[in-house]
């Protein structure tokens, strides 16, 4: 057995780059997630009976089904609907529509955890709702989903990786087009593991950061 | 012919209740409440729970709404409308059982928030006002601190400095030393006692009868969402008149 | 889609099920073991159960799999696709299980450690008859979401070229040229199985929840 790790990294310059669209793929996937998280928890919170049901619906149905399945579906789906997007951007929507349905749950999970009493006082004393919301209730939301909502982002950019399956241009897919011209399998993903491993732990170490800056208040 | 209106405000009472119901779907909260507070008096309501007193209070500054009869807060008739629910809440202070201060404000941010928000003043003005009244309830060297780093009774405490600081008219008390260790309630109280002196019209949710003797005007006595009995402490302690009151009494001064 | 390419599936979706049972099964065995070496007082046996929960939750599972499969042959083991798959899950699964339930061991009140200790039993024994028993029940509703996550997670061994659930769609996919039904009969098959597990889970959660409230 003899490893020979010079053709991945001779290869250094497509890693680097497969890198930059691994990490362009999970921030852009993570925006989308955002998005749809609070639009869904707009929906719910409007209490109304077949809005609700199709957005606990979406939830159920992405949350128990493979992210492989979903962006073959989509894949094959959007053409036939007329949408016509390379590879890369039907990636973005498969992780942000993926990971939207955890990303609902976590929101409302935030907001629920704001005790009514909170709201209660900023009504009493004299504030709009819309105000309530956005100086009382918001952050204390935002720091109790910041930890779910970190680890969720770190998950998104591991589940990056599946997008090779459509060909998306990100850190697996240059991996494979390596192991393709080089033979040397092992080697390759051995290498690809030891960068996400990195990005993991740089971006946990990051996050982790911010929150504390941006959450300094103590805890009840 | 029309009363000058300075004199009508004289004789007008703070707050007034008419024919007041409030259901939670099937369940009849409050039954035909009629409640009148004059300017400055003090009302300490009671009863067990369930019996809808907080209910009453919450309906005062309409963190709950009622399904039929009037209520009128300093001049200003409340209704669903969100004007006059401003106008009232401008008015009125309110200090909860679980004090509520806003975790991720310090004492002086929660202080200044809704005389900057609602009453429109600088946050010099706001601030001057806040350090007034943290001094008032004795508690002005923790103004930087965070809710967290408080106790209980002081927390309270900024939570009434906290509705001062809107200069009410009125202040609604909701159980404030419920959620209190028993060393902490004194502290509270005598804070509600410093205030009924300066002459505040107070309507108090709470089993604290040392307090009610001490201030109250009034002593109200619910049951089942109705006001059963009403009267001065005195009388009210010496000489129940319900059945139900002198239940109640006998359950709680036992403790 | 005719009965011979339902078959076809339905063999997948087997595959997928043992894959998912042996994952499964290794990763409580071996779970257990990262999970009391991550509690563990000793750093010798703490930090490579740190070490080992990190590896497996900061790297895609995809690469867990092709690591295996590309790995084990090179390290003397020529094994079969299935076994390579079955290992990686495996790993992948004690590190996930032993981290969910290192949190449940440490959720117990430490009272009750202390009740045991205050009652002479040897430290085997309050960690097998006092802790474990009440770490079972606080992880459970997060052992079963994990179940589902490892449901999920087989259909990557399809990357690999093992022939499970999402495999044989995709081959019947390109016999047919209906990729949008055999992906919505295969998205359904695995929501099948999924579902009532996610809504089990809850359940637990839940009863777990009220019976913490009161």
């Amino acid at each position: 057995m003899t490893l020979d790790f010079s053709v991945v990294t001779g290869a250094w310059q497509s890693l680097l780059l497969g890198t930059v669209g691994t990490l362009f793929l999970a921030f852009s996937g993570m925006a989308l997630a955002m998005i749809i998280g609070v639009l869904g928890v707009v929906i719910l919170r409007m209490q109304l009976r077949l809005p609700s049901l199709l957005v606990n619906a979406f939830i159920e149905i992405v949350r128990n089904t493979p992210f492989l399945v979903q962006i073959f579906f989509l894949f094959f789906a959007l053409p036939l609907a007329g949408i016509r997007l390379n590879p890369t951007l039907t990636a973005i929507l498969a992780l942000g529509v993926n990971g939207g349905a955890y990303a609902i749950e976590i929101i409302r999970g935030g907001v629920e955890s704001v005790p009514k009493g909170q709201t209660e006082a900023g009504l009493a004393l004299g504030l709009h709702k819309h105000e309530v919301f956005r100086l009382i209730v918001l952050k204390p939301a935002l720091r109790a989903i910041y930890p779910s909502l970190s680890s969720q982002f770190i998950l998104l950019t591991l589940t990056t990786a599946i997008c090779t399956s459509i060909s998306a241009y990100e850190l697996t897919s240059v991996g494979q087009r390596i192991e393709a011209e080089t033979f040397r399998s092992f080697e390759v993903y051995f290498t690809l593991t030891g960068i996400y491993l990195v990005i993991s732990l740089v971006t946990m170490w990051l996050l982790a950061a911010i929150g504390r800056r941006a959450f300094s208040y103590p805890q009840r | 012919m029309t009363e000058p209106n300075s004199a009508r405000n004289a004789t007008a009472p703070m707050i007034e209740m008419r024919h007041v119901e409030k259901f939670y779907g099937p369940f009849h909260a409050l039954k035909d409440v009629n409640l009148t507070v004059a300017k400055g008096e003090k009302i300490v309501l009671c009863g067990p729970s369930g019996s809808g007193k907080s209910t009453l209070i919450r309906c005062i500054n309409h963190l709950e709404s009622i399904k039929s009869g009037e209520i009128t807060v300093a001049g200003h008739r409340l209704s669903d409308s969100q004007k006059a629910v401003d106008a009232v809440r401008r008015e009125v202070g309110m200090v909860f059982q679980q004090f509520n201060l806003f975790p991720h404000k310090t004492v002086l941010e929660n202080c200044i928030l809704a005389p900057m928000r609602v009453r429109g003043l600088s946050r010099a003005e706001a601030e001057a006002t806040g350090r007034k009244y943290l001094e008032r309830v004795r508690i002005g060297d923790q103004a930087a601190k965070y809710p967290a780093q408080l106790s209980g009774g002081q927390q309270q405490r900024v939570a009434i400095a906290r509705a001062l600081c809107m200069e009410p008219m009125a202040m609604l008390f909701d159980e404030p030393t419920s959620a209190l260790d028993p060393e902490m309630v004194k502290e509270v109280l005598d804070t509600m006692v410093l205030l009924a002196r300066d002459g505040m019209t107070m309507i108090c949710v709470t089993h604290e009868m040392g307090f009610a003797r001490q201030v109250a005007d009034r002593v109200i006595f619910m049951a089942d969402g109705a006001i059963v009995e009403e009267n001065d402490p005195e009388s009210f302690f010496r000489a129940p008149a319900h059945a139900r009151t002198r239940a109640f009494l006998g359950e709680i001064l036992h403790h | 889609m005719g009965i011979l390419e339902l078959t076809y599936l339905l063999q997948g979706l087997l595959w997928t099920l043992l894959l998912a049972a042996i994952g499964f099964a290794g990763g409580i065995v071996f779970g257990v073991i990262v999970a009391l070496m991550r509690v563990s007082a000793s750093p010798w046996l703490r930090i490579p159960a740190i070490g080992w929960i990190g590896l497996f939750q900061g790297t895609p599972l995809l690469m867990q799999l092709f690591v295996a499969y590309f790995g084990l042959p090179l390290l003397g083991f020529d094994v079969p696709a299935w076994a390579a798959v079955s290992v990686a899950l495996t790993a992948h699964a004690s590190a996930f299980l032993g981290e969910i339930w290192r949190g449940a061991i440490q959720a117990v009140p430490r009272g009750q450690s202390e009740a045991a200790d205050a009652l002479g039993l040897p430290a085997r024994s309050r960690m097998v008859d006092v802790i474990m028993p009440q770490a079972f029940k606080l992880s459970l509703p997060a052992t079963v979401g994990f179940l589902v996550q490892l449901l999920k997670g087989t259909s990557l061994a399809a990357i690999v070229g093992f022939i499970e659930l999402t495999r044989a769609g995709t081959i019947v996919s390109n016999q047919i040229y209906r990729p949008l039904l055999v992906f919505g009969v295969v998205g359904a098959m695995y929501f099948a199985l999924c579902w009532p597990l996610s809504l089990w889970g809850r359940k637990l959660e839940q009863k777990m929840a009220a019976a913490t409230a009161k």
